[in-house]
């Protein structure tokens, strides 16, 4: 029988599950900002948090390779740090995934932001909650379905990110070797029936998570019944 | 509430760096996809303790990766030309020595209805003709050469289709989308790809030969398993490998 090599799965899903979970801190705090701020620099921010979205991932992995390997301005203050290079390593692929995924998250947060009534923020305001309680617990309880809308679409679009991963990460088993890339190598190697298996499994893995998304938005959307 | 942020990605950091089991990393040209996955098995079956990590794709891409530091333990270049450049700048502590000589072949798909032994004409019937791209791949030299040298080549250079590493360029032929490819002896005698097709074996004077040299890269100079490794290559067992896949040794004729 053919073996099977999860590895690159549970890499896969390693990188996916950092990523969204850095991707959501960082997505609160830019996104609390962008959506309550009216400030002209805020659209050359939105536009650049936009770029992943349309540049082609090898130019954003060609400048993350000039800038994270050893002579790179952000790879030696890495190496200085931690002893360790971030091409070619697990974490320079999670601070390329974060980057590569940023729309992914900060799109939808802001929107949610956006979308909380603002009666409801100024009465936690007047009733005496500060700043922090009012976001914790008023605005995101109340924008559920945003984050959870993020959180999808981060964790998907970095499962299935190839042309930064290929450039920073090379192909290496057990630490870069994600799915996308085990899949094209298996291809090369004309191994069809691991790339049948790996293929098959991210499609309905893709599906099921999708059609999840897609029946918890439907029950969660509080504001268009009224 | 920042230093809880910071904290957790610390730790989410830190949980990755867990059980890392001592293992050989392996850079090698993919035309060694085959033979080096046997040698490396049956060198990992007399020490179970070591694990030999194979990675293959094009010596350019690979010398370029090893000078960025990637963390390759040995590096098996499909010519002398990397490996040598490689130990001139310091990036391999062994100096390089041969341990294959290799052959190219003219492939096609059995159902494709050419016959391969119709070399060069074979390649004016084909619409695509897939090689590795000779910029970083030896092989992909090699078949330059031979088309220069059969004085086809620029009536046939609009037809090329160039795979990134042999591999690719054998698997664009395998998969049927390209007619005709050139491709290293040992892809064609894979057991994936006698099934399917017939090649034409490219004599040895149209191309100069493919010399394949390795060493030990900066990354794994003090490392025991590496050195075992790298000696078992030219052991007997793994010569007999070699050769089982179409390539000569150094020393045999």
């Amino acid at each position: 029988m053919h073996e099977i090599n999860w590895l690159p799965f549970w890499l896969t899903i390693k990188l996916a599950s950092i990523t969204t979970f850095l991707l959501l801190l960082i997505g609160i705090l830019l996104s609390y900002y962008l959506a309550y701020n009216r400030h002209k620099i805020n659209t050359i921010i939105e536009a650049l948090l936009s770029l992943p979205l349309v540049l082609p991932p090898t130019v954003l992995g060609f400048y993350l390779l000039i800038l994270f390997n050893k002579q790179g301005l952000i790879g030696t203050l890495w190496y200085k740090i931690f002893n360790k290079q971030l091409v070619f390593h697990f974490e320079g692929l999670v601070v390329a995934s974060v980057i590569y995924s940023l729309p992914m998250m900060v799109h939808p947060l802001t929107a949610g932001f956006r979308s909380v009534p603002k009666n409801l923020i100024e009465a936690s305001f007047t009733l005496g909650k500060s700043r922090l309680e009012t976001l914790i617990r008023v605005i995101l309880p109340n924008m559920k379905a945003s984050i959870l809308t993020g959180i999808v679409l981060s964790f998907a679009h970095t499962v299935g990110e190839f042309g930064v991963a290929v450039m920073v990460g090379g192909n290496i088993e057990g630490e870069t070797r994600v799915v996308s890339i085990a899949i094209y190598s298996a291809v090369e190697s004309m191994d069809y029936k691991t790339a049948h298996i790996y293929a098959l499994i991210l499609f309905f893995m893709s599906f099921l998570t999708l059609l999840a998304l897609y029946f918890l938005n439907k029950k969660w959307k509080p504001y268009d019944k009224a | 509430m920042f230093k809880i942020y910071l904290f957790s990605i610390l730790l989410l950091f830190g949980l990755h760096s867990f059980c890392r089991a001592e293992l050989i990393r392996v850079y090698a040209a993919a035309d060694l996809q085959y033979a080096l996955k046997e040698i490396a098995d049956l060198y990992q079956r007399e020490h179970p303790e070591d694990k030999v990590e194979l990675i293959f794709g094009s010596s350019g891409k690979g010398a370029a990766q090893i000078k960025a530091g990637a963390p390759y333990h040995l590096f098996f270049s499909a010519d002398m030309k990397y490996a040598e450049e490689l130990y001139k700048e310091g990036y391999l502590v062994t100096k390089p020595k041969p341990y294959a000589v290799g052959r190219i072949v003219v492939w096609v798909r059995k159902d494709s209805g050419l016959d391969p032994s119709k070399f060069p004409q074979i390649l004016l019937e084909a619409k695509k003709i897939a090689i590795a791209n000779w910029e970083h791949a030896p092989y992909g030299r090699a078949a330059k050469e031979v088309l220069q040298n059969y004085e086809v080549f620029d009536r046939v250079k609009d037809k090329l289709v160039l795979g990134e590493n042999v591999s690719q360029a054998a698997s664009f032929v395998y998969s049927g989308a390209a007619e005709v490819g050139i491709i290293p002896l040992s892809h064609a005698i894979s057991e994936n790809m006698k099934k399917v097709g017939t090649y034409f074996l490219i004599p040895e004077n149209k191309h100069s030969p493919i010399v394949q040299g390795y060493g030990i890269t900066e990354a794994g100079k003090n490392l025991k398993g590496v050195k075992k490794f790298y000696e078992f290559v030219l052991s007997p067992k793994a010569r007999e490998i070699l050769k089982k896949y179409g390539f000569m040794v150094p020393g045999e004729k």
